[in-house]
């Protein structure tokens, strides 16, 4: 439940983005991060983005997160 | 991995019990074998870190009444649909003809309100990672003059569970403490933890190096007598979290007592909706009441949430009680600390 993913923002329109990662892309709301910028890198959690999070780590994260996903699903 | 394990072992510190209060963290602990890998030094224990595990089966009775009651549409994440209430679950109320529908987002059931007639409720389910993002959803249905949308808030919130694991008699030497509620409420909120409780606290990150690497710290803490609040998971969380966040958190919901299933009632660990929000509260849209009722016999997951037993204790674990036809809500739930032991330890 507190699952959240990094991805990389591609757009931001207002309160909204799209956002890449993990081979999916996604709309979600930047209203908990207001000032996200295309190009970072965010954790989603259940349609927002609710931090920012280093590029590079997040690299590392996401390699873990699909070894992770594959076990459970 | 095996290097930060010597590591541990070579702060000489050893028979203590630590406990992760965080439903990722309960799934990777297992899913990496850390509880073996830290065996002879350190004690993994799981807390009450499963939002969903920790959500009274009355509050999901009184979720089940408004759609069996009053034919609303009930919209809910997706790790409630199993978990059983005292007589149904949201997915056996779906079978018996109650419209249940599964969204990512809640902003997915504000806009599903838009596009019906009917009374549309979410069940507003999770700690202060996903509580924020319903306290958005509320103000858009508020801006876009919704009458049809409401939030049954059953959302609880850490700090104030980890005081009651803190001053109860559960024998706990530290905190592995959760990476993304700490992302939205900063490091800082536990700071009463060291200060008023001696309780060593790091903050943790999901991958097996980060929490190998919290223990270790949490061990020179001890080892130092000098407990205090650490963040491991630099790369996510500061000591002043998520500003925007909080202030959502904060104009749409307060603080109110709530029941965890297994710690009983805790003071000011839950959310509800502030009275400006009203028209938006389904406790108050709905006539709620519903009678209290046993935990199913047999079902140890009070107990397993609150630290003192582990799965295996339970005479349903991985007999009567197992994935595929689970008793308790800890065995449902794909972070519950008894669906964690089943999958990973056979």
């Amino acid at each position: 439940m507190c699952l959240a993913v990094p991805m990389q923002v591609v757009s931001v329109e207002g309160e909204r983005a799209e956002v890449q990662g993990a081979g999916t892309r996604r709309r979600i709301r930047t209203d908990l991060l207001p000032d996200v910028q295309t190009g970072e890198w965010v954790l989603v959690h259940a349609g927002f983005a609710i931090e920012r999070i280093d590029a590079e780590e997040a690299a590392e994260s996401m390699k873990l997160l699909e070894e992770m996903l594959g076990a459970v699903g | 991995m095996r290097g930060l394990a010597q590591a541990i072992r070579e702060t000489g510190v050893s028979g203590k019990r630590l406990m992760e209060v965080c439903g990722t963290h309960t799934m990777a602990a297992a899913r990496f074998g850390l509880r073996s890998l830290l065996e002879g030094t350190v004690r993994l224990s799981s807390g009450p870190g499963c939002p969903v595990c920790v959500t009274p089966q009355k509050d999901i009775d009184r979720f089940l009444a408004i759609g069996f009651a009053h034919g609303a549409i009930l919209t809910s994440f997706g790790d409630m649909l199993r978990v059983p209430g005292s007589e149904s679950s949201l997915e056996e109320a779906r079978a018996q003809g109650v419209d249940v529908r599964i969204v990512y987002s809640c902003m997915d059931a504000v806009d599903l309100a838009c596009e019906t007639d009917r009374e549309v409720v979410l069940f507003g389910v999770g700690f202060e990672t996903t509580a924020p993002g319903v306290g958005v959803a509320v103000v858009e249905a508020q801006k876009r003059g919704l009458r049809n949308f409401s939030v049954l808030a059953a959302h609880k919130t850490m700090p104030a569970a980890l005081e009651a694991l803190a001053s109860s008699d559960i024998e706990v030497h530290g905190f592995i403490l959760p990476g993304h509620v700490s992302a939205i409420i900063g490091a800082g909120a536990y700071e009463f933890l060291p200060e008023r409780y001696g309780m060593p606290c790091v903050i943790s990150g999901f991958e097996p190096a980060d929490m190998l690497q919290a223990v270790k710290v949490l061990l020179e803490q001890i080892k130092a007598q000098q407990p205090k609040v650490e963040i491991q998971y630099s790369r996510a969380v500061s000591r002043e979290g998520n500003r925007a966040a909080q202030a959502v958190l904060n104009r749409v919901f307060e603080p109110c007592d709530a029941v965890w299933r297994g710690l009983g009632m805790i003071e000011g660990s839950g959310l509800r909706l502030r009275d400006e929000f009203a028209q938006f509260d389904a406790a108050k849209r709905f006539d709620v009441e519903v009678p209290d009722r046993p935990e199913p016999a047999g079902c140890l997951c009070g107990q397993v949430l609150a630290g003192r037993v582990d799965p295996p204790d339970c005479s349903l674990f991985g007999e009567a009680c197992t994935p595929e036809h689970p008793v308790g809500a800890c065995m449902v739930s794909s972070e519950g600390a008894c669906a964690a032991w089943y999958r990973y330890r056979g």
